[in-house]
């Protein structure tokens, strides 16, 4: 069971989130007409092993988007932060 | 090596078991190979046999950082069944299950195939509709499909809950006899003996760190053990699949999840099939042992943890119970978890990588074990002769950037949803 800390509700469990991806994906703008940039946004991960930064949404409490950072190989949480607020700072997050 | 049959067991018996021999040896690795394949479960070790057998490529190393058949291939339910309809997968699998009905005497090592057959139980008309159409499209490819009603179902499988209280009411199921259940580790152990004999060293203890590089090309690999050159690397390595590739600077469409399994304690013969849930993510068979093989979804996140979380152990048995209430009282007895390369589309990719010297077979998601003989057969098929067979034709990297995915579920670009 992962313990999840939000920052609107504080540390809750795993249950009452749902899974959202890797949070360091960001969709090309709609203009953008080459394909390859479309095929690395829909498809392709980097799925490392370590630290990732990953959505979560917390739908069964106050229904906000997180982005955590945890590490795929010990589920060692580091932080977590209101994606709204630092979603154009996600690559300081990872920091 | 010894010749494995009933004589030799009569003859080992009356002198006391003192001499049989090793299955396989144990060598140091060479400078140099052929072909490199990293990893030594199922797929490795059987893309190293067929390597041999079929192409006579035999100066073949298998590299594995633990020991054989320690991954997935000891860590899965043991199901084969070859019920697929999306074209690509259809035939892939069913080649799969002609290896597996001959896999004992092909390799003199019994792998307990067991034929007992498997019911995927349908809850809705819907369901009903969607499994006459996969069942059609079997039998136009020559695999054998049933459609039972509720009736047949209920004469067949007793057992199952068919109250008024059934969460989810059966409606009836697909039915595919050919499918049953093989013995893992059995699968691991026989490809490495058959291999072995044709010459191909099994390296355990030897985790590749590295790849290589002449130029832009990989020409060899970096191991605990020193380098090994090679013509060809091959990689096997399920869920370490994006990790290693992405050593050799290559991003997939591939995430890792772990899955989790379960044993219950042993039981008197009960179930005697494979059955599939159809309403959550759940099957159950029984082992020769008396113990009930059970595993349900994903945990659902990014984990290279070969650990499962408790949510889906109570999910898992909530689908138990719900599926065959006769099962509450029973105890866990093991419990445990792989992880998986979880594809884009929940289909492989078996075949040649962008970077020159490199070969790839991953992207298995939970259907790796069932795919373990024709996996070993096409990777060998295309390692040796530098295209693919017309089995794992469709199943090339470049389809997600052509659009052409072959999602069995239907469920998108989704990989903690296949």
């Amino acid at each position: 069971m992962l313990r999840i800390h939000c920052p609107v509700c504080g540390l809750r469990d795993e249950t009452e989130f749902t899974y959202g991806g890797d949070a360091t994906m960001r969709r090309p703008d709609m203009t953008e007409s080459d394909p390859k940039a479309w095929v690395d946004y829909v498809f392709i991960r980097d799925n490392p092993r370590g630290p990732h930064k990953e959505y979560w949404h917390h739908v069964t409490g106050c229904r906000q988007w997180l982005i955590v950072k945890r590490d795929t190989l010990t589920h060692e949480i580091s932080g977590s932060y209101l994606a709204r607020e630092v979603a154009d700072l996600a690559d300081e997050v990872a920091a | 090596m010894n010749h494995y049959s009933a004589l030799s067991i009569l003859r080992h018996g009356l002198t006391g078991n003192r001499h049989w021999s090793r299955a396989w040896r144990d060598p140091a690795p060479k400078p140099s190979y052929d072909v490199v394949i990293v990893g030594g479960g199922g797929h490795g070790l059987a893309t190293a046999y067929y390597l041999a057998k079929e192409h006579g490529i035999r100066n073949v190393a298998v590299l594995e950082k633990g020991w054989l058949g320690g991954g997935n291939t000891g860590r899965n339910t043991t199901i084969v069944r070859s019920n697929y309809m999306m074209p690509g997968n259809t035939m892939f699998y069913e080649r799969s299950m002609q290896l597996w009905e001959n896999l004992s005497q092909d390799l003199n090592y019994n792998v307990m195939i067991s034929q007992r057959g498997q019911y995927n139980l349908c809850h809705s008309p819907a369901q009903m509709d969607a499994a006459r159409r996969r069942g059609n499209i079997m039998r136009a490819n020559g695999i054998d499909a049933e459609l039972f009603d509720r009736a047949e179902v209920m004469r067949r499988i007793p057992y199952l809950d068919y109250s008024e209280n059934a969460r989810f009411p059966i409606h009836g199921a697909i039915y595919q006899g050919r499918a049953g259940t093989a013995r893992h580790d059995a699968v691991a152990w026989g490809y490495a003996r058959g291999a072995d004999k044709h010459g191909v060293d099994l390296i355990q203890q030897c985790e590749v760190v590295g790849y290589i590089w002449d130029k832009d090309r990989i020409v060899g690999v970096e191991t605990t053990r020193g380098p090994i050159r090679a013509k060809k690397v091959a990689l096997a390595v399920a869920g370490h699949t994006g990790h290693l590739a992405g050593k050799a600077g290559l991003r997939l469409p591939v995430e890792t999840h772990v899955l989790q399994a379960f044993v219950t304690e042993p039981l008197k013969p009960m179930v005697d099939s494979v059955i599939s849930f159809g309403a959550a993510h759940f099957y159950i068979s029984q082992s020769d042992k008396g113990g009930l093989v059970l595993g349900g979804d994903l945990d659902g996140f990014n984990s290279y943890a070969q650990r499962g979380g408790l949510p889906i152990v109570e999910h898992t048995l909530h689908s138990a119970k719900a599926l065959m209430p006769s099962l509450s009282r029973l105890r866990l007895l093991r419990h445990w978890a792989g992880v998986m390369d979880m594809s884009m589309d929940g289909s492989p990719i078996i075949g040649k990588m962008p970077v020159e010297g490199l070969w790839l077979n991953g992207g298995w998601c939970y259907g790796g074990f069932k795919a373990t003989p024709a996996s070993g057969y096409c990777f060998a098929w295309t390692i040796a002769k530098d295209e693919p067979h017309p089995d794992n034709a469709e199943f090339t990297l470049e389809r997600f950037e052509r659009g052409c995915q072959i999602d069995e579920k239907g469920a998108g670009p989704q990989p903690n949803a296949h």
